[in-house]
């Protein structure tokens, strides 16, 4: 049982590198940007090949940013040059990224079993064991990564892209061209999600292809959980609670797959357990409720304002 | 100052639903004019102050500020010369950021952004003294986010943002007229006040005629998407209410009855 939760949380921080990029486009921007589907698997990808072919590992992240930093630039292009909607550009990109990632890799998946990984450099440079050596690397890069976003966020060039994502006319108003901002925002936050992309792609071994499909939605249970259990009085906060919404998601899900037991109904009995593949629906109902809130709180009020007025 | 040159705007040109929303308009403003802009509902008094502000292209014509042609310029290049105000108290602010963050951001208003802090050193003062003239009690407040103040409270902070720096040429387009009757008299009269203080050009369209005729040195009267009438310092002084509407009756096409101008 502790192994699995020790494993949850640091699955958790590694993943919340990718929820805060979620963060930055979907709460910061105020945008559902779909790209990282394929960003994430794109991060993976340019990491995986670096590695694979002995490269070193803290290079290999950065070209991961860097593919980021590149996709995050068409999506915006696409989105506020050429005015495609948003979640349209994002599907755009995601589907042109299947292809590229598939071309950087060469074939579906790529192994780095005994290969030298950030986690590896890193244990053997403080002598850790795999598990505290993850947990380590992971806090590091998550903390770097709210550290600089918190700072940027608090620069003046920070404040417009905040304003951007609340209320493009009174920013426009006071001379920020939005359109920069958009494409500044989603460029930062798809850089970190190639970043998670290499990050986990190490930690699990391998990159594969498919491995992009539900991030956003992941992202967005993390972000969401965050924000209901720990709070968002401002930026900093946002992001801790983000990271920590991150970690509860893990142990939520790892808590999930314990479930295992059985029902009797009329002599009948029904084996309840939920498997690993039963996670994304899961997930899915965990975002769409929580997304629904205020109307359910909504709709709550009003049966209960109208039982007093009937009373 | 201020020089707009036979603008027109056509919205949706060559379809059934083809709007003329200003026909050639003229229109020229002196250093510390404050005008105020009447006229029915659909006369083009909105669409007279986006065009300056460059909310959309105008078809012909064009806008001059002290010589600079502004007509092809994008709306947030505009912003270095001209400050705002909007009918929706929710349009002038941001609302998850806090008094001092969109303070921060209304202080810049047309320079570029770096990666500087967003409040500078020794900004607070200013954000806060600016505040206390308000005399709403938001200096106390300024890590409050904005999206936590009333209707009132957030249109005179944006009132406060659009002229804190001082802007060439500020543009109100009935910024009280979605506050209680109470309130907007108060946004009004810090208006008022602000604009008499830095001797700010203005242009100010409203529904209320008799704020037309206190406030201002000059009322422009709107028809149609034309200036019908053009009233100076002079004739304003004595001008009242029923000498607006007689105007009106005479020198609109679009005519008085049901319309918004009588409910002044
Ligand atoms: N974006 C737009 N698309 C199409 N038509 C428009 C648009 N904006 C304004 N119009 C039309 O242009 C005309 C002038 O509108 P405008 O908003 O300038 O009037 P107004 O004098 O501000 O009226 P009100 O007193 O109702 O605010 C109206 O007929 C309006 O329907
Ligand atoms: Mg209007």
């Amino acid at each position: 049982m502790i192994d699995i939760l020790i494993s949850a949380v640091s699955l958790g921080i590694l993943w919340a590198i990718m929820a805060i990029g979620v963060f930055l486009t979907f709460r910061i921007l105020d945008i559902a940007d779909l790209s990282c589907e394929g960003v994430f698997p794109l991060g993976a990808a340019v990491a995986a090949k670096m590695i694979s072919q002995n490269g070193d590992p803290f290079t290999a992240c950065l070209a991961a940013i860097g593919a980021g930093v590149l996709a995050g630039l068409v999506t915006g292009i696409l989105h506020t040059k050429l005015k495609i909607p948003i979640l349209l550009s994002g599907i755009l990109s995601m589907t042109a990224l299947y292809s590229i990632n598939l071309r950087i890799m060469g074939k579906a998946n790529i192994s780095l079993l005994r290969m030298e990984t950030v986690y590896s450099k890193i244990g053997n440079l403080f002598h850790l064991s795999d598990k505290a050596s993850t947990i380590f690397v992971g806090l590091i890069f998550a903390i770097a990564v709210i550290i600089l976003l918190w700072w940027f966020l608090n620069t003046e060039l920070g404040y417009s892209v905040r304003a951007t994502g609340n209320n493009v006319y009174m920013i426009r108003a006071m001379g920020v061209d939005t359109d920069k901002m958009f494409m500044i925002g989603l460029i930062i936050g798809n850089a970190m999600i190639g970043l998670a992309g290499a990050l986990i792609a190490q930690n699990q071994s391998y990159a594969d292809i498919g491995m992009g499909t539900g991030t956003i939605v992941i992202g967005l249970a993390s972000v969401i959980i965050g924000e209901v259990l720990f709070g968002k009085r401002n930026v900093f906060q946002h992001m801790v609670s983000i990271l920590l919404g991150s970690i509860a998601y893990r142990i939520i899900i790892s808590l999930v797959l314990e479930i295992d037991f059985k029902i009797k109904i009329a002599g009948l009995i029904i084996p309840i357990s939920v498997e690993p593949t039963d996670l994304k629906l899961f997930t899915s109902v965990i975002v769409a409720f929580a997304l629904s809130l205020p109307v359910i709180k909504q709709l709550s009020a009003g049966k209960k304002a109208s039982k007093t007025a009937k009373s | 100052m201020l020089k707009v040159e036979k603008i027109t705007k056509i919205f949706e040109p060559g379809t059934v639903s083809e709007k003329v929303a200003l026909n050639q308009v003229d229109l020229v403003m002196n250093e510390g004019d404050f005008v105020t802009v009447i006229g029915g509902n659909g006369a083009g008094k909105s669409s007279l102050l986006n065009a300056i502000a460059g909310r959309f292209e105008v078809t012909s014509g064009s806008i001059f500020i002290d010589g600079t042609d502004l007509t092809r310029q994008p709306e947030y290049k505009r912003a270095q010369w001209i400050g705002r105000v909007f009918q929706d108290p929710m349009m002038g602010t941001a609302a998850n950021m806090t008094i001092e963050e969109n303070l921060s951001i209304a202080l810049r208003r047309g320079k570029i952004r770096t990666l500087n802090w967003g409040i500078g050193k020794g900004e607070k003062e200013v954000y806060i003294n600016h505040l206390a003239q308000l005399d709403l009690g938001l200096e106390t407040r300024i890590k409050t986010k904005v999206g936590l103040l009333s209707g009132g409270q957030r249109q005179a902070l944006t009132l406060l943002m659009a002229t804190i720096k001082k802007p060439k040429l500020l543009l109100l387009d009935e910024h009280t007229a979605a506050l209680d009757p109470s309130t907007g008299r108060k946004v009004l009269s810090l208006t008022d006040k602000l604009v008499k203080e830095n001797r700010l050009t203005t242009l100010m369209v409203t529904h209320n005629m008799k704020d037309a005729i206190q406030y201002g040195n000059r009322i422009i009267m709107m028809d149609e998407g034309r200036i019908i009438a053009d009233i100076p310092l002079e004739k304003k002084k004595n001008i009242q209410v029923e000498d607006l509407i007689s105007l009106f009756e005479k020198t609109s096409r679009s005519g008085i009855a049901n319309d918004r101008l009588l409910l002044a």
